[in-house]
């Protein structure tokens, strides 16, 4: 097989066993692990380049303080399989395991914290509250001043988001699973029940080509763009894009051990392998749907809180900012798993701005779940019906 | 030693690589930069974008309509000039 990561749209071909819509990392990871259980023919793709999705623009934190049971249950287990995933997949993710510092800034948010720290300490983590003598110890930049508390997980991580989408790609290539960039799918229904897709090339080349292919099964692994490429069956999701805006510094000295999070004001920073410190904040002022620019709002509202709480950065420069969509759902949690009516339709949305993190361990579940029929609690829980039921769930740890 | 042709300075990206990624099937500039990191670094493309470009298509990749979306700011702004866009906010 020749050693090319991505195939061109005339090698489409009819049919396939499974149909992934959406090269991120989410179906990317999927895909590889369909693959090792053996699904058969597997075609992904992407109406873009591969890493031109959320997978591409992310922060790369990875972290296990989560303030539900279900998200510290999963995110031990997926940053294990980010710390492995270097040598398993031959390709440098730059991993770097220095923990992630969550701030209070009053007592309300010192006894939330507190209260996540215990439902983490047991599932075993070794997080554990810190006063802010100890955080000026850990990070003697910080302006501890506004700090109350903090919550500290030492195996917190941050990653370098690229060589994952690569990694997951060429473990897919090597086993067999064909992957088209620049291919968008517009999602077919026979008798009731997604048969498959009309694919339309978007490369310069031969924009606008198209080409029917039959699936036996379709995942939706299409993040923000989930909504809009699931209108067309008839089906409304609940979920909505949310753009999210991110920049990098020049790069300094390694001097920042943690990445710094402050849930009131949604500031995250930290110090990549590279040197920069990447960051952002929320911002509840943005334009509605799927919208990638950037804005000089947020290098203001990132700017005043970053050197609010690390003063020494203020002569530090923004070398880039750029943005991406949040997959932004009802109550923080995602949507995933087939959905009633439409027979052969996986979902594999919603990931708010955390899906990065939980995709490592979510292509693992979704594929032992479509095998296997394993992990059906974890499927129920987080499916699309839950919104009909008004079983709703609850996760207060998110981020911008 | 294989070719040490530096085409992105900042980045320390050579000539080899570029021929790699493309013989791994990335034929179009914003697969090309996100493979190879070219146009990343300090300069943010400025001295590569156009060579890199003439590279890809001298090897049969895809024409480039236009340049790799450029990201703000055009010249690096420090962190407390900046805090001063919303000083009027609360
Ligand atoms: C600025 C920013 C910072 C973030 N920081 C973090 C972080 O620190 N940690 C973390 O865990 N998460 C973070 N996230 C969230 C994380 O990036 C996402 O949750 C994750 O990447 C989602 O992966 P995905 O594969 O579901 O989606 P994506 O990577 O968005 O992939 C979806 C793909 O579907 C394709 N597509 C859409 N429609 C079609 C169609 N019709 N046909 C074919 N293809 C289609 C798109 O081109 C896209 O490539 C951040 C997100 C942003 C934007």
């Amino acid at each position: 097989m020749s050693e090319e990561l991505t195939r061109p749209f005339e090698a489409l071909p009819e049919s396939c066993d499974v149909l992934v819509v959406g090269a991120g990392i989410m179906g990317l990871a999927t895909a590889h692990h369909l693959a090792r259980l053996g699904a058969g023919r597997i075609v992904v793709v992407d109406q873009s380049y591969l890493c031109s999705g959320a997978s591409g623009r992310n922060g790369g934190g990875v972290r296990a303080q989560w303030a539900s049971e279900i998200n510290i249950g999963l995110m031990k287990r997926s940053l294990a399989l980010c710390a492995d995933f270097a040598t398993e997949m031959g390709i440098n993710v730059w991993f770097r395991k220095d923990g992630y510092l969550f701030l209070a800034r009053n007592e309300k948010r010192r006894a939330e914290l507190e209260g996540s720290v215990a439902l983490q300490r047991s599932h075993g983590l070794p997080t554990r509250m810190i006063g802010p003598a100890e955080v000026a110890a850990i990070v003697p930049e910080l302006d501890v001043g506004r700090v109350v508390a903090a919550s500290y997980n030492p195996d917190d991580a941050v990653v370098f988001p690229w060589p994952f989408v690569w990694g997951y790609a060429r473990s897919c290539q090597r086993q067999g699973v064909e992957i088209f960039p620049f291919v968008e799918a517009e999602l077919e229904t026979e008798n009731g029940r997604v048969a498959g897709a009309l694919l339309r090339s978007r490369r310069t080349a031969n924009a606008g080509a198209e080409h029917r292919i039959r699936a036996g099964l379709t995942i939706l692994a299409t993040g923000a763009w989930s909504p809009e490429v699931a209108r067309p069956l008839g089906l409304e999701l609940p979920n909505h894009p949310h753009r999210h805006e991110i920049c990098s510094t020049e790069p300094l000295k390694p001097f920042l051990g943690p990445l710094v999070a402050d849930l009131e004001s949604g500031l995250y920073f930290s110090q990549s392998m590279r040197g920069e410190i990447v960051g952002g904040i929320s911002n509840n002022r943005v334009p509605d749907g799927l919208d990638q620019r950037s804005s000089l709002r947020f290098l203001g509202l990132y700017a005043r809180e970053l050197t609010r709480t690390m003063p020494i950065l203020g002569s530090v420069r923004v070398l880039r900012q750029w943005a991406g969509c949040y997959d932004l759902t009802p109550d923080g949690s995602p949507i995933v798993g087939r959905v009633d009516g439409l027979g052969d339709l996986v979902l594999l949305c919603g990931f708010m701005g955390h899906g990065f993190m939980m995709a490592p361990i979510m292509g693992l579940l979704t594929a032992r779940h479509l095998m296997k029929g394993e992990e059906q609690e974890l499927f129920d829980r987080w499916s699309l019906s839950r919104f009909e039921r008004g079983e709703l769930l609850a996760e207060s740890m998110i981020l911008g | 030693m294989k070719d040490k042709t530096i085409v992105c300075r900042c980045e320390d990206v050579t000539l080899h690589q570029v021929d790699e990624a493309m013989a791994r099937g990335h034929r179009d500039l914003e697969s090309l930069k996100r493979y190879t990191g070219f146009g990343t670094g300090f300069c943010q493309g400025k001295q590569c974008v156009a060579l890199c470009a003439r590279l890809l298509v001298e090897r049969g990749g895809d024409p480039p309509t236009r340049p790799i979306t450029p990201r703000p700011p055009v010249r690096p702004l420090a962190l407390a000039d900046l805090a001063l866009l919303v000083e009027d906010e609360g």
